[in-house]
């Protein structure tokens, strides 16, 4: 037991002396987070518009101030000929032009029906389809209170568990799985190659310590580690954010451990597999981080995948843990409704340390 | 007393024979020396005896223990110092060797007293990063490291390579107290002049255990005359007596130029006057005692042909 101690002590004193290992334990999961929270967004905040009015009169006046003031949009310009709008689009700034045409409120009152166009610059088409959309339902929203009637079916849309459609709910449980696989398999994965690469594995073989004593010893650290990120970052996530977690939080934590636990199995696995750093680390950034990233259902919803795709992606633990903390998180459901995630997770566990423990060698071939 | 017992052990990788049929015994408390070049083998064989590669065929006993079955119990009682270094570079000289006092179960101060003499000559820098330490004082370090809980027998995979010359004189000094001690030592090198140091030698080449021996008795085994030659041009009187005699007989030691006299075909006078016919008119020669080396060669030899 002290020799164990010992050796977490040692353990500690390799990481906190590599500056890089600090750098991937501390400061990546805060930075990383701030730029997924801030800087990548798929929710449209102060769009700058430009305005052409032909018309200026009453309707026009109310729908633009309708239109500006709901938060998504900022005038940036009116502009007066057909010539600007193009010259307004090559600054760049302006990504949507407004333009109503001659006598809107007349034709709009005597005649039920007026022109308005809506240009977009599709040079981002994700973004462009979004804003003209946000405009589209102002102006249908304009119209049903002017007119004081119900226009045959009026959908009523209302988005669950996340209403303003706020990315930041899916980037907080999707970096926690990002980073979690970081530390917990690709660092332990390269700790693990390290003593082998440098011989001391040849040494602690040569020791009284037990291969259990000294997988544990060098994979302790790091799940602390990993498990102090998450609790970062879930903080982050609720005070900086605002991202809610309904559920029981003491099942969140739960859930992270046993994905870190997971995650920490296949490290294990990995360092059976090689004895160099640099292909421990290559195998953890292809076949880990990867596939934590595009097949998790982080970034691309698994549905839209291909049949393959999303055959593959039940392989990836993060898929799993992703539903998992999402349901707890943001809908509030105990360990009834997920229980089969939690289970997947907990046989890829059993299967992999299985196999790691009988690919570790107690000697050196 | 036998310390380390090899029975016809035989070690094939994939591609190579590194040990082909090898016995051996080591008694209690001896320094016995594996010499041989790079690849003759001997890390194969040390790795053996520390239970870290099993045999291919043959069997090895390390205090009555089998190296292959009792591997648990022989990592007890062995202190193991591999060939490269391999203690942790971002831990400094006392953090080191306190973790290796601990993972065998023991503590730097109840064993003191043995690694003292090493330790001490490097303790004044024992707040050091292990890898900011010359290579003298790291092969230090890792014996202190290997020692620390007082092995039975210690097994040193060549720890005088890469070391200057004083820190060597050094490193044997101290295992010759550590023999004091009653611990067996197989010490394993590539430099013949360490030979003379241990009490008995093993030559070994390709894999095979040709001689094993007192230094002394390996010297008698050298049954031809042996001449030392310098001239001004070294290497064209290599190249000359080449042509002349057999070129495997010639070899060169430093300043010198060693000449064996196979069966006495040659006297030191027609020589010298040969020489200086051919354009050596300062040669000096004279008979001299066989050296380690030597006969390591002449052994060699006689394998290869």
């Amino acid at each position: 037991m002290k020799a164990f101690i010992q050796f977490l002590k040692k353990e500690f004193y390799h990481i906190f002396r590599d500056p890089r290992s600090l750098m991937i334990l501390f400061a990546m999961p805060l930075v990383q987070l701030l730029l997924f929270g801030t800087v990548i967004k798929t929710e449209i905040n102060d769009a700058e518009i430009a305005i052409w009015d032909k018309s200026r009169d009453i309707s026009t006046q109310k729908l633009t101030n309708k239109i500006l003031s709901s938060g998504y949009f900022k005038l940036a310009k009116i502009i007066q000929s057909e010539p600007e709008i193009d010259t307004e689009f090559r600054k760049g700034k302006i990504k949507l032009i407004i333009v109503f045409d001659y006598n809107f409120d007349k034709r709009l009152t005597n005649e039920g029906k007026a022109s308005v166009q809506i240009i977009a610059d599709a040079s981002d088409p994700n973004n462009a389809t979004i804003l003209v959309n946000y405009v589209e339902s102002i102006i249908n929203d304009f119209l049903r209170v002017k007119n004081d009637m119900n226009i045959g079916l009026q959908p009523q849309m209302r988005m669950f568990y996340n209403e303003e459609m706020k990315s930041v709910y899916m980037f907080v449980p999707g970096l926690m799985a990002i980073i979690l696989m970081l530390i917990s398999a690709m660092m332990t994965s390269i700790s693990l190659t390290k003593e082998s690469e440098l011989g001391s594995m040849e040494i602690l073989l040569v020791s009284p310590l037990r291969p259990a004593q000294i997988i544990l010893g060098k994979v302790l650290p790091y799940a602390l580690l990993a498990f102090l990120d998450a609790i970062v970052i879930i903080r982050m996530g609720k005070n900086i954010f605002g991202v809610p977690i309904i559920g029981s939080r003491l099942l969140l934590f739960l859930e992270t451990l046993f994905f870190i636990i997971t995650a920490l199995s296949l490290g294990i696995f990995i360092s059976t597999i090689t004895n160099s750093q640099l292909v421990a680390m290559m195998i953890s950034a292809v076949a880990l981080i990867l596939p934590t990233i595009l097949l998790s259902g982080f970034i691309f919803p698994i549905d839209n995948m291909p049949w393959i795709l999303q055959f593959l992606s039940n392989i990836v633990p993060a898929k799993w843990f992703l539903i998992a903390i999402k349901n707890i998180m943001l809908k509030g459901l105990g360990l009834v409704v997920i229980w089969k995630e939690t289970l997947v997770l907990l046989i890829m566990t059993v299967v992999l340390l299985v196999a790691s423990i009988r690919r570790f060698k107690i000697r050196l071939e | 007393m036998k310390s380390i017992i090899v029975k016809n052990v035989s070690k094939k990788y994939k591609q190579a024979q590194a040990l082909d049929n090898i016995s051996v015994v080591v008694e209690k408390g001896e320094i016995f020396g594996l010499i041989g070049p790079d690849g003759a083998g001997k890390t194969s064989l040390m790795r053996i005896l520390s239970t870290l590669i099993l045999p291919t065929s043959g069997e090895a006993y390390l205090e009555g223990l089998n190296c292959a079955r009792d591997y648990k119990k022989i990592r007890k009682i062995i202190g193991y110092m591999p060939g490269k270094f391999s203690l942790y570079h971002d831990l400094s000289v006392e953090e080191n060797l306190n973790f290796f006092a601990s993972v065998f179960g023991t503590t730097v101060r109840e064993n003191y007293d043995l690694v003292k003499l090493i330790y001490a000559q490097i303790e004044p820098f024992k707040k050091r990063r292990a890898g900011k330490l010359s290579g003298g004082m790291k092969q230090k370090l890792a014996l202190s490291c290997a020692l620390i809980h007082y092995p039975k027998v210690l097994i040193l995979d060549e720890p005088t390579t890469g070391v200057d010359a004083v820190s060597r004189k050094e490193f044997w000094q101290i295992l010759k107290t550590l023999k004091e001690r009653g611990i067996t030592i197989l010490v394993s090198t590539p430099y013949m002049d360490e030979a003379e140091l241990c009490d008995r030698v093993g030559l070994i080449q390709g894999g095979k255990m040709m001689s094993v021996n007192l230094p002394s008795e390996i010297i008698k085994e050298f049954h031809h005359e042996l001449f030392a030659l310098t001239s001004e041009n070294n290497y064209r009187l290599m190249k000359h007596l080449k042509e002349r005699t057999n070129p495997h007989d010639v070899q060169i030691f430093g300043q010198n130029i060693h000449l064996i006299n196979r069966k006495a075909k040659l006297s030191i006078e027609v020589l010298k006057q040969d020489l200086i016919n051919n354009g050596f008119p300062n040669i000096s020669i004279s008979k001299i005692q066989p050296g380690i080396e030597d006969c390591f060669i002449e052994l060699m030899r006689g394998t290869s042909d």
